[in-house]
């Protein structure tokens, strides 16, 4: 164990910075991190041992007491249980002898909860061992667990085709589906890999580069609509001995798996964009920091940026560019949402908790190691590539005034053709229904939990940033379903579980407006209870973070578009109910103590 | 004379040195913005959010926010006074704080800006949740029923090699500010002390001796919290 240990921290050069990739391999080795790998980690860091748990015991993949063998993580998200997670669960329980959240007494499997690992489109779906099984059955998890009783390498498991594009390739081999159901700029097939760089960027001037992409009035990808070129034009300006690229593909945003299609199809234009990035801001390392959940895509896409080394696309003097030097490093996370905040994913890539940082001073000032430090979304970087090789005048053409340019949508729920799809901004919601084909539609959540709940009488909107924004994610709900039971409740302990805690706001408060929700569903709500909500929701907005800000817009969306689903459960004829039942509370109370309790009802 | 810029705060021309922090600007000029979290002299990192201000429409935290030339801020609206008064009731329900028995009564910061902020009844409902009293350290006793997670003994309280004593484990609602068990078993008692003197409320506690200040006369006994600055 102790030379294991050290091999690992050598392998990282005994750089503190590296402490999740350490963790990572310590994990994935022994299936845990035991007491005495923490205390040969902080021996060798110069750490104390809390100091490194700190950071492991933030992340959800770490662990101090062995995952078993085979490790399920089986994903609980909405959708996930609208495509019959809870029959998935059980089978899964019912054959491996063991609860969710335990690991048989052999030792062999584990069997976890987690939160959305972008499958939304390919649900039930759950991560063994760092592979992806999407499309579960009962027949198919007690096949799945009979051959982890015996031992079968977790190759074997995979029974099913493989998924469709380039999910057949040898390093990749993975039963995921990339389900590209409508192609535009980014997932057309018409660019060839390595023009902008070998046939534009000599032509460029790093500002040229910038002047186009500022010119093009794109905005970023992930969600918060940052204008792409001043973001590129402070950091070149920005004053630091490096600059640093990053490439924010933590995707956690529940309903949202378009970056991990990107990944799959287009890795080489996502690169490309980063290099191009490079040179804007004259940085020579990019990072793409990538969740922990598309883990099965390390091996091909190590193998692309091997590829893109070999062609000369990655290195030094890039295209005959004098001083044009950029590599790429692939750095994962395990498992935390709030890493998507690019300042908490700053802290990740630092090998410490994902707490996001206080602005000012912002990321392309003081970013990585406190470097100068761009950190754009994969679908941003990918676009890039074609802004600078068609110009910024030409994209300007696609999408609408304020949002040009194409989005890449994730789409799930209930419809007939879920996947990705690439349409102009300004498409609207009612057209994107009838695209997808689904029918007598509740409600649609558009930007994962952290957006928006939208009924049919705003689906006229249309999507772009000075309208209904989003990062791509669009969840259809059916007449069929509870939208407060199974959705909101959801989403709200997807917060609660994912806040890092730091602010007082957003770690205390999503409990207790969920404990009031929790209340209004347990018929104990009067009409006070939403005046309450509504209220309470704002302290929220003097959070750190986006996390923290939008923490409670399951509920504050939910009430505001579905206020007749929370008032059906209102109690009409009381205006105060504090949810505790006197009576039964004096009653059990009086029979742990053998007395006989007497009511005097007035 | 080094540089001095211009600001406002509720409408008051202040004036203060380029880059300082608003909370210490401030009260550089006399006006108090309430902190939990802060501590002069250390890294601020905006954890309480008590210290929230309004600048350009947005809630800023005035103790990471340097203040620039023609900054124009607002502390004293209801609506931020309230948002105030939330967190602090927020605190109050998310923890188990039952004042007349904890130690520190009287030299506790949270409880004194509840008095501050004329706390009666927290609008929240209690949370009254199950949590853990660390006491294996022969000197310190880490009562998690009364962490309000500032992090100023992570920060503040280091070894000579500049290893904190304490650390966050967790996040979100399992987080907790835990004492490294190694480290824990030889702090000194200096150490021990600061750590309990750093602490804004009643969490960590030093091991043997006890009111050594009786109730009355202790710091906020007398006067409401941030009457050093205005009253």
């Amino acid at each position: 164990m102790e030379n294991t240990v050290k091999q690992i921290v050598e392998k990282y050069n005994s750089n503190r910075n590296r402490l999740m990739d350490m963790l990572i391999d310590i994990q994935e080795g022994e299936g845990y991190i035991s007491r005495d790998a923490i205390a040969t980690l902080s021996q060798l860091l110069d750490m104390s041992q809390a100091d490194v748990e700190q950071t492991l015991s933030f992340y959800h993949f770490f662990s101090t007491k062995p995952r078993g063998k085979y490790a399920v993580y089986l994903n609980n998200s909405p959708v996930a249980y609208m495509f019959g997670r809870e029959a998935i669960k059980e089978a899964f329980e019912k054959s491996a002898g063991v609860r969710f959240g335990e690991v048989s007494s052999d030792g062999k499997i584990g069997l976890f909860d987690t939160a959305c690992i972008g499958m939304n489109d390919q649900e039930p779906a759950a991560i063994i061992n760092n592979m992806v099984f999407t499309r579960l059955t009962p027949y198919r998890v007690r096949e799945l667990v009979k051959m982890m009783k015996e031992d079968k390498p977790i190759e074997e498991l995979r029974k099913e085709s493989f998924g469709d594009g380039k999910n057949y390739l040898p390093s990749l081999r993975s039963m995921v589906s990339s389900n590209i159901r409508r192609k535009g700029m980014i997932l057309s097939d018409d660019y060839h890999f390595g023009t902008v760089l070998r046939e534009k960027l000599p032509t460029l001037s790093p500002e040229g580069v910038i002047g186009e992409i500022k010119h093009s009035a794109i905005r970023g990808r992930g969600g918060a609509g940052f204008p792409t070129g001043l973001k590129w034009e402070f950091c070149r300006r920005a004053k630091g001995d490096k600059h640093y690229v990053v490439c924010n593909a933590d995707e956690g945003e529940p309903g949202t798996f378009k970056d991990r299609v990107i990944l799959t199809e287009k890795p080489e234009l996502v690169f490309e964009g980063m290099a191009l990035a490079g040179y804007a801001i004259g940085g020579e390392e990019g990072i793409l920091y990538i969740r922990y959940e598309y883990r099965y895509m390390k091996d091909y896409l190590e193998e692309v940026l091997h590829k893109m080394r070999k062609e000369g696309l990655l290195g030094t003097n890039i295209s005959g560019i004098e001083g044009f030097n950029f590599d790429i490093r692939i750095q994962f996370g395990a498992g935390a949402y709030v890493c998507g905040e690019e300042s908490a994913l700053l802290e990740s890539l630092e090998g410490k908790r994902g707490e996001p940082r206080d602005k000012p001073p912002f990321p392309v000032e003081k970013g990585y190691l406190g470097y100068p430090t761009i950190i754009n979304n994969v679908e941003t970087f990918a676009t890039a590539v074609r802004i600078v090789q068609n110009g910024g005048e030409w994209f300007t053409q696609f999408g609408t005034d304020d949002s040009t340019g194409t989005k890449i949508l994730s789409i799930s729920g209930d419809c007939m053709f879920p996947g990705v799809y690439e349409v102009n901004w300004g498409f609207n919601v009612e057209d994107m229904l009838d695209m997808v084909g689904a029918y007598d539609v509740q409600a649609v959540q558009v930007g994962g939990p952290s957006g928006t709940l939208i009924g049919p009488d705003e689906f006229h909107r249309t999507l772009g940033y000075s309208d209904l924004s989003t990062g791509g994610s669009m969840i259809i709900f059916g007449q069929q379903r509870n939208l407060l039971r199974d959705v909101v409740v959801n989403f709200m302990e997807f917060f609660i579980d994912e806040s890092c805690g730091s602010c007082s706001t957003c770690r205390n408060m999503t409990q207790v407006m969920n404990n009031k929700l929790k209340k209004i569903l347990a018929g104990k709500g009067v009409p006070n209870d939403l005046k309450d909500l509504q209220e309470w929701g704002r302290v929220l907005n003097a959070s750190r973070c986006g996390l923290g800000q939008t923490a409670a817009n399951p509920i504050i969306s939910s009430l505001k578009n579905f206020r007749h689903l929370y008032e059906t459960l209102l109690q009409k004829d009381k205006d105060f109910d504090e949810g505790f039942d006197l009576e039964k509370s004096v009653q059990a109370s009086c029979s742990y103590v053998g007395r006989v309790p007497v009511f005097n009802h007035h | 004379m080094s540089n001095l810029i211009k600001f406002k705060i509720d409408g008051k021309e202040c004036m203060a040195e380029a880059g300082k922090y608003i909370v210490d600007a401030a009260a550089d000029n006399g006006i108090y913005i309430p902190t939990l979290c802060n501590m002069k002299g250390v890294k601020p990192k905006g954890a309480c959010r008590i210290c929230s201000v309004r600048i350009n429409g947005r809630l800023m935290t005035s103790c990471t926010t340097p203040v620039t030339d023609g900054m124009e801020i607002e502390s004293n609206s209801a609506d931020i006074q309230d948002l105030r008064k939330s967190i602090i009731e927020l605190l109050f329900v998310s923890g188990n704080h039952f004042c007349p028995a904890c130690e520190k009564s009287g030299n506790c910061e949270l409880q004194a800006l509840a008095y501050r902020y004329q706390m009666m009844v927290p609008r929240y409902p209690y949370e009254f949740p199950t949590k853990p009293v660390d006491a294996s350290s022969p000197r310190i006793i880490k009562d998690q029923n009364r962490c309000i997670f500032c992090k100023r003994c992570i920060k503040t309280i280091k070894d000579e090699n500049g290893r904190s004593y304490f650390v966050f484990r967790n996040r979100g609602h399992k987080l907790e500010v835990v004492l490294d068990e190694e480290m824990g078993k030889t702090i000194d008692s200096a150490t021990a002390h600061l750590a309990m003197e750093n602490c804004p409320v009643g969490s960590i506690l030093v091991k043997e001796k006890g009111f050594d200040t009786p109730i009355g006369k202790r710091k906020f006994d007398k006067e409401p919290i941030g009457s050093d600055i205005k009253l």
